[in-house]
């Protein structure tokens, strides 16, 4: 990882430079995932080779030194904060680009009646990490919300969260009310949140239950992946 | 049965009419109240805690308990654990269920201090509610502020806190310095400042009546077999 060691990037070959950049990431180091981004689309680099090589490379090891417990959640909030600075650079050329390697749009919110966010925001990262483009409703979310963000986006996964124990019986509500929608097999329904578990998840009918941030993005990444195969 | 013969059955019931309360750090000066509160209970309960720091880790609590009870659950017949779900989804319950241990009810120390529906009160007027305990107030620098790495970056502050309004101090004892600190700690952190005393009957159950009764048989009435008496799955 890297330490306080006085060195260009520049000067670094493009193998040299990627495994740098995943190092910054690991580190949280935003201001050289940032440069290192730069630097990597001035040789030219398309910006999806950048995303996939450099940070999703990157990120997939923060996510498993988090499930292992080896990372902690300042230290990842770190990393996505770093994350989002590389990102900046890359979504807009990510969105004028004639190839399309999203998984596609995974819309997040927690639910009504909780205000607790920071799980989802790290899911949030991993899954743009992973390479869904994620439409995040925020806090305090009626299923008003997710219904019209289902309408707009018509994403491929909807995830729910919540800290509560008062809370996530909430995403019963929103389940149900999909169901009786006939909307429920649009798309693949994910709920998450410290309190819950699988038998919860099994109980109001989710799809998956998340049980940390880096086995929710892996968990939608398969589903995606078995989907298309 | 001679006199003989009730005496040994007398020993065998005191080695084994023995609770074993597991807790959580932060719970220790409670539970320690709790004891004292009933003296008769003293050598039948047993105190353990494990490090409050769990707190901030809740994806390590089962594990923790587990290897805990897998040492010394043998020793004891019945066994509670002083702590809430805490945030561990059900895996605290499974190890629970494995040694047939007991836990207070409720989602987390906010929770069964307060009571179920005070709690859901507070957060349902206003969402933004975060808690404090007696154990936080004291700790608050070492679990909050380290805890969360606001220390080594601060910048994280909004990351954490920018949906919280409040700062609602759960209090065990009425001390007014804790209450002098809560105050301080929510106005650092930029949020209102709210006292509610809850005392500890939250976690009473550490001494409920099984273990009372169990103290009964093993002292007044030896011929009768101990309840509760389990061991390891």
């Amino acid at each position: 990882m890297s330490d306080n060691e006085d060195f260009n990037l520049n000067d670094l070959d493009d193998k040299e430079l990627v495994e740098q950049i995943q190092d910054d990431l690991y580190d949280g180091l935003d201001e050289e995932v940032f440069e290192g981004v730069q630097i990597l689309l001035g040789r030219e680099w398309d910006a999806n080779d950048v995303l996939g090589d450099a940070l999703v490379g990157g990120m997939k090891i923060v996510g498993e030194d988090f499930r292992d417990g080896i990372l902690f959640v300042p230290e990842v909030l770190k990393c996505a904060a770093a994350m989002k600075g590389g990102m900046g650079l890359l979504r807009p050329i990510l969105a004028d680009s004639s190839i399309d390697i999203s998984l596609g749009k995974f819309v997040i919110g927690t639910v009504k009646g909780d205000i607790h966010d920071i799980g989802k925001n790290l899911v949030g990262m991993m899954l743009e990490g992973a390479g869904f483009e994620v439409i995040d409703l925020g806090i305090n979310n009626p299923v008003e919300n997710y219904l019209a963000a289902i309408e707009e986006h018509s994403p491929v996964i909807v995830g729910m969260s919540a800290l509560l124990t008062t809370t996530m019986p909430y995403m019963g509500v929103v389940i149900e009310e999909i169901e009786r929608l006939g909307m429920s097999n649009d798309f693949h329904m994910m709920v998450g949140g410290a309190p819950l578990n699988q038998e919860f998840a099994d109980a109001i009918g989710a799809d998956a239950y998340g049980r940390d941030a880096a086995r929710s993005s892996e968990m939608a990444s398969n589903y995606i992946e078995a989907q298309r195969a | 049965m001679d006199k003989q013969e009730q005496q040994s059955e007398a020993t065998t019931n005191r080695a084994i009419s023995k609770r074993l309360v597991l807790g959580c750090g932060a719970l220790v000066h409670e539970l320690v109240a709790l004891t004292r509160q009933t003296p008769e209970l003293k050598e039948a309960i047993t105190l353990q805690c494990l490090p409050a720091k769990l707190h901030n880790t809740p994806q390590l609590i089962a594990g923790e308990v587990e290897k805990h009870l897998s040492k010394n659950a043998h020793k004891y017949d019945d066994i509670f654990v002083a702590y809430g779900d805490c945030g561990t989804a059900g895996a605290l319950d499974a190890v629970l269920e494995k040694y047939n241990a007991q836990r207070v009810t409720g989602a987390h120390c906010y929770e069964f201090f307060a009571g179920s529906q005070a709690y859901e009160d507070i957060v349902e007027d206003q969402l933004g509610s975060f808690f404090l305990t007696d154990y936080l107030v004291r700790n608050f620098d070492r679990l909050v502020v380290e805890g969360l790495g606001l220390d080594r970056f601060p910048e994280l502050f909004d990351a954490y806190f920018k949906h919280y309004t409040q700062m609602v101090y759960l209090a065990q004892t009425e001390s007014v310095e804790l209450q002098e600190m809560a105050k301080a700690h929510a106005e650092s952190f930029g949020l209102e400042y709210k006292y509610q005393f809850v005392g500890i009957n939250g976690l009473s159950a550490v001494t409920s009546p099984a273990i009372k009764s169990a103290f009964q048989i093993e002292v007044l009435d030896s011929s009768v077999q101990p309840i509760n008496a389990h061991s390891p799955a």
